[in-house]
């Protein structure tokens, strides 16, 4: 290692990658076959970006379908379809992928190696999970024709017994969410396991546990809690399919089985869910706010075990989902407890995220204010969460538009806030160019004023009694004037998007070149060029402290000397 | 720029990290054992409550022999382990052979099960609730039995080319864990199905 006087990429070596411009099928080629962490992360990445846009339009679709009272556009079949697609290309072709993306292209430069620990595993998840999705929505091209938009799954994205058995849904829709999901599953159960052994066996000399950065210790407590909740689901599609095929009785309460077990099946899964998507959430933010704040994160330790302990809290609570199905007062004390238990490792991470922020000199760059929108945002859906998980008051507001809101807060106000975020911080990184500024800002705040306008006046639209999952409404319930509101903040949060989609496409052309540090960051990732060498580092890195890259640029005050 | 030379702390001399591939199956089987809970726990919650017959005590037979060569596979492929480390290698595929045979004859005693219980008791995934618990759980088991049985052989087909020596040790005894693994699942299974529920 040398000083800081001389360039990473010298310190590091040049890099190597010599670009040959072949023929388009030439490169076409190169991704299709490609195993390099980076490439797939970047394939993730535009895979879900497309799916974001499919499913976002879906969700527009509705909107404009609940904008008013009577509303003709959408039929109440064709309404089910799209909530259900909505829902389940969210959850699982663009939360899921988008952060296993960001794991994938990250983990590896963070940690100072070369790729993941098995490049041919992580190409073969990849495909899986595309080829999941495609099998998704290949089911919009069944019988009923495009416009009738085919057999697409009609259930739910929670898909609850006896709704899916043969009698209740004929044809191959419901075999079409099963099958697809658990082959993309199975993707993400490959990703997961190649992130574990990744983290654990390809550290960089002197990258303890103890100054793995933040993000990289997320992903390996993501990908543990994967492991265990991705599984449970595929299980439960199994038996699904069995009762579909051949004849099975799991579901099937004309023969002595249950819809509650359904239930208690999906939500094991469906609970730990959530925090797999937004612990890739916290994860961005560990990395994006202190760097915009110039300071260490507060609290490395803390923030460490209030991960783990989210991890292992998330798998005992998943009956929250369930206290309107008639469980005994006992499981609901039980589960109401245990919910607000979760309260306590997030407002570990809440204060130490505003410790950081205290004092520091803020930069209010777009990743910036995507991910203080996201602390702001994060902290009213923990709030709500905390009133449903009161089982009384969830009787009352179960399946109703206060729900809707409670969770949209989460995977659009955290998620996605955190997703964009990590889009214009690393964007400069993968492409060597930097997002445009201005248009960034555009964005943040259309898409700000959009989701708020959209899903505040949910919770009031819940508050009235209007149920989730209906395709229209009678004109007399008090709910017109609300409804059309949310559907224009649906409508200008698209508008955003679009706004977003136009900025990344222009700024790979004509965007100002970034630099290897743009952002004057830290951590490894920074020290390579942009974009990074295939094989990320020339000569492979070594660490002393958390903050490699300020050892490197501060000789004179290296952070190891303070490191316990 | 600062020019003061980088100073570097003394530590982070032995930098020694685990064995890959040996994370990832152990990782796998971490999910792994979340696949096999639920499906345990479906066969658990629903004994006993098939509203036609026939029950699990009217059919089952305790398969004490099949029992006998899976957990004793599960010893063999411990000693080849131990050889391979030792590059021993006729012992090794020996060893080697005595599990895959021992495995087959476990599946082979599953399929004289299973074809007893469809074509005499009449018993298959569709009748009632018990055989379909139990023909997925079982099921579910012994694919994986067979998976770990293509998993042996290749190795077996390798090491009698002689293509396997001590450089080997490693990547064999991660085939190994998923075995123990297999076995493992069955002590759970068979204690579930044939001591509990029957
Ligand atoms: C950005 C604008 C968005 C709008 C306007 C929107 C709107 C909607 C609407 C109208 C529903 C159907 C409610 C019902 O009838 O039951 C819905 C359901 C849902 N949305 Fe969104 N959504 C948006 C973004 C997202 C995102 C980013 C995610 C996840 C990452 C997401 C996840 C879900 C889920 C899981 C459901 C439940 C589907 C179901 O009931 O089966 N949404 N959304
Ligand atoms: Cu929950």
């Amino acid at each position: 290692m040398s000083d800081y006087s001389v360039s990473a990429h010298e310190a590091f070596g040049p890099p190597v990658s010599v670009k040959k411009r072949g023929t388009f099928l030439e490169s076409l080629h190169a991704w299709v076959v490609t195993v390099d962490h980076k490439r797939l992360g970047i394939l993730y990445i535009l895979y879900s970006t497309f799916f974001l846009l499919v499913a976002g339009a879906e969700a527009l679709l509705m909107r404009l379908q609940l904008a008013y009272p009577h509303n003709q556009l959408l039929s109440p079949q064709v309404y089910n379809r799209f909530f259900t697609m909505h829902g389940t290309t969210m959850v699982f072709l663009v939360g899921m992928p988008f952060l296993f993306g960001f794991g994938n292209y990250i983990v590896p430069l963070q940690i100072g190696a070369r790729d993941m620990a098995f490049p041919r595993l992580n190409a073969f998840s990849f495909w899986l999970t595309a080829f999941g999705g495609l099998l998704l929505y290949y089911s919009f091209l069944g019988g009923g024709g495009l416009y009738g938009v085919g057999n697409a799954p009609d259930v739910g994205w929670f898909a609850y017994a006896p709704l899916t058995a043969r009698s209740f849904s004929p044809g191959h829709a419901t075999d079409y969410w099963a099958l697809a999901l658990i082959v993309s599953g199975f993707g993400t159960l490959g990703t997961a396991v190649n992130i574990i052994a990744t983290i654990v066996s390809m550290r960089c000399k002197g990258m303890t546990l103890m100054r793995m950065p933040l993000f990289t210790w997320l992903f390996l407590v993501v990908s543990m809690l994967t492991l265990v909740t991705i599984t449970p689901l595929t299980a439960a599609q199994f038996m699904l399919l069995i009762d579909r095929y051949l004849g099975g009785h799991f579901f099937d309460t004309q023969a002595g089985g249950s819809s509650l077990v359904w239930i208690h099946f999906f939500w094991i899964f469906g609970h730990p869910e959530v925090y797999v998507l937004v612990m890739p959430a916290f994860a961005i933010a560990n990395e994006v706010i202190p760097v915009f704040c110039r300071k260490a994160i507060f609290g490395y330790p803390a923030m460490v075990a209030a991960s783990v302990g989210i991890m292992f809290v998330s798998l005992g609570v998943w009956a929250h989902h369930m206290f309107t199905v008639g469980m005994t007062s006992v499981s609901n004390a039980f589960f109401t407890l245990s919910t607000m238990l979760v309260g306590v490792p997030t407002g570990i991470k809440i204060f130490n995220w505003i410790a950081t922020l205290w004092g520091g000199r803020i930069r209010f760059t777009t990743p910036m204010l995507f991910c203080i929108g996201f602390l702001f945002q994060f902290l009213i859906a923990g709030l709500t969460g905390i009133m449903l998980s009161v089982s009384p008051w969830d009787w009352q507001l179960h399946n109703s538009y206060f729900v809707i809101a409670h969770f949209h807060y989460v995977l659009v106000g955290a998620v996605v806030f955190c997703i964009f975020a990590a889009l214009y911080f690393w964007y400069p990184k993968a492409t060597g160019k930097l997002m445009d500024e201005t248009l960034g800002k555009w964005h943040f705040w259309l898409f700000t004023i959009g989701f708020h306008i959209t899903f505040d006046t949910m919770h009031f639209l819940g508050l009235l009694g209007m149920p989730r999952s209906i395709y229209t409404y009678q004109p007399d319930r008090g709910w017109n004037f609300l409804n059309l509101i949310v559907s224009i903040g649906g409508v200008i949060q698209g508008i955003a998007v679009l706004i977003f989609a136009f900025n990344f496409v222009r700024s790979y052309f004509r965007g100002k070149i970034a630099g290897d540090d743009p952002w004057d960051a830290w951590t490894l990732e920074w020290t390579t060029s942009s974009p990074p060498p295939a094989y990320n580092f020339e000569q492979t890195p070594e660490v002393h402290s958390r903050r490699p890259l300020w050892d490197l640029k501060h000789p004179d005050d290296p952070d190891w000397e303070y490191e316990a | 720029m600062s020019s003061i030379p980088l100073r570097v702390p003394e530590d982070a001399l032995k930098w020694r990290l685990p064995y890959k591939s040996r994370v990832g199956m152990a990782a796998l089987i971490v999910g792994e054992s979340a696949l096999f809970t639920i499906f345990v726990v479906a066969y658990i919650f629903y004994l006993g409550r098939s509203l036609t017959g026939p029950k699990p005590s009217d059919v089952l037979e305790v398969p004490v022999l099949g029992t006998i060569c899976l957990l004793s596979s599960s010893l063999t492929i411990w000693r080849a382990e131990r050889a391979i480390e030792n590059d021993r290698r006729r012992s090794f595929t020996v060893w080697l052979a005595t599990t895959v045979v021992l495995a087959v004859c476990f599946l082979v005693g599953t399929a004289l099960e299973w074809h007893k219980l469809i074509y005499r008791d009449g018993l298959t995934i569709s009748t009632n609730l018990f055989g379909t618990t139990f023909y997925s759980l079982v099921g579910l088991h012994a694919t994986h039995v067979i998976v770990g049985l293509f998993l042996l052989s290749a190795v077996l087909l390798f090491s009698l080319f002689g293509w396997i020596d001590q450089r080997q040790s490693d990547r064999f005894s991660v085939v190994a864990l998923y075995w123990h693994f297999v076995d493992a699942v069955w002590v759970v299974v068979f204690t579930v199905v044939y001591l509990i529920g029957r």
